[in-house]
């Protein structure tokens, strides 16, 4: 069994209107130190494979296929 | 004229845009996504809008891939006409018919309201009956209408005339409710067969309900 965590979020250049209103809620609340919020969101996928070769390139497929929108985000896999 | 009408589950506009249709003299007929086929004497396919699969993962994502959307892909490319309103003109993106993708409003609010839009290219089946320069009053009424697309792909919607419709105010100025890359509204294709927009030109029908603006855009299919 191997579980694939993916991260999903906007690529940089596109702005990010949740992260800034993120950032303007951790502003208001005295986080002064913050200088860039990004919202992304995280999928999380159990593979029946032990082989981790086989699972990335397949967790790939589907990242370029359905779970990112290449158009406009990236994708980061870890497998674990 | 025969008008067919895509309905996944959550899609929700599909009966206003077969009232609007009949209204113009056309047949019409609604076709569920499980459907292998689109009737062979289509003139007209619409991707109708509402909020396919609940907008889960992203607004039109989980859509495309219904049955249906191989059979639209192939009519497409045969050269057929498709028109996709809101949430249509999102599975349209997603499907790679047309360029660019739709985000979150900037706003981060869902805008329901009258808007009005700027035609920019007339050189269409869509616009047709209209000018370039004329100012429509259409309903927008989306959560993800913020179109983007990179400078390369820019370049070419200009290059190619494919840039229909921007937000704009009663004086044809640039007015942006949603943070649309130059303040955009809705495409087509380069070859002009498939046509996107957010906002719901089959919702400004009757001047009693706040505009009658959609009947020239939608009326540009009837010669098909």
């Amino acid at each position: 069994m191997t579980t694939a965590i993916i991260n999903v979020s906007l690529k940089a250049g596109v702005l990010d209107s949740q992260g800034k209103a993120v950032h303007h809620a951790l502003d208001s609340l005295h986080f002064k130190s913050v200088s860039d919020v990004r919202v992304g969101k995280q999928i999380v996928i159990k593979l029946d494979t032990d082989n981790k070769t086989t699972a990335m390139a397949e967790v790939e497929k589907m990242c370029e296929e359905i779970l990112a929108n290449t158009v406009i985000e990236d994708y980061k896999i870890e497998l674990i | 004229m025969k008008v067919t009408i895509l309905q996944f589950p959550g899609t929700n506009c599909e009966y206003d845009t077969q009232h609007a249709f009949e209204g113009l003299g056309a047949t019409t007929e609604i076709v569920w996504h499980k459907s292998q086929t689109i009737p062979a004497d289509t003139n007209l396919l619409v991707v109708a809008g509402g909020f396919s699969y609940g907008d889960y993962l992203r607004s039109g994502a989980i859509a495309r891939f219904s049955p249906v959307m191989k059979a639209v892909t192939e009519y497409a490319n045969n050269g057929g006409k498709v028109l996709g309103i809101c949430n249509g003109f999102q599975v349209l993106t997603e499907a790679g018919l047309l360029p660019g993708a739709l985000k979150r409003n900037n706003g981060l609010h869902f805008i329901s309201k009258h808007h009005t839009l700027k035609v920019q290219n007339n050189d269409n089946i869509f616009l047709e009956k209209l000018n370039n320069g004329d100012v429509v009053n259409i309903p927008i009424a989306h959560h993800d209408g913020n179109f983007f697309i990179d400078s390369d792909g820019l370049k070419d919607l200009y290059a190619n005339n494919q840039v229909l419709l921007t937000y704009s105010d009663e004086d044809g100025t640039a007015k942006n409710p949603n943070g649309s890359v130059d303040s955009i509204a809705g495409i087509c294709n380069k070859e002009k067969n498939v046509f996107g927009l957010m906002p719901h030109p089959e919702r400004a029908m009757e001047s009693i309900l706040g505009s009658d603006d959609g009947v020239k855009m939608l009326q540009g299919f009837l010669s098909l």
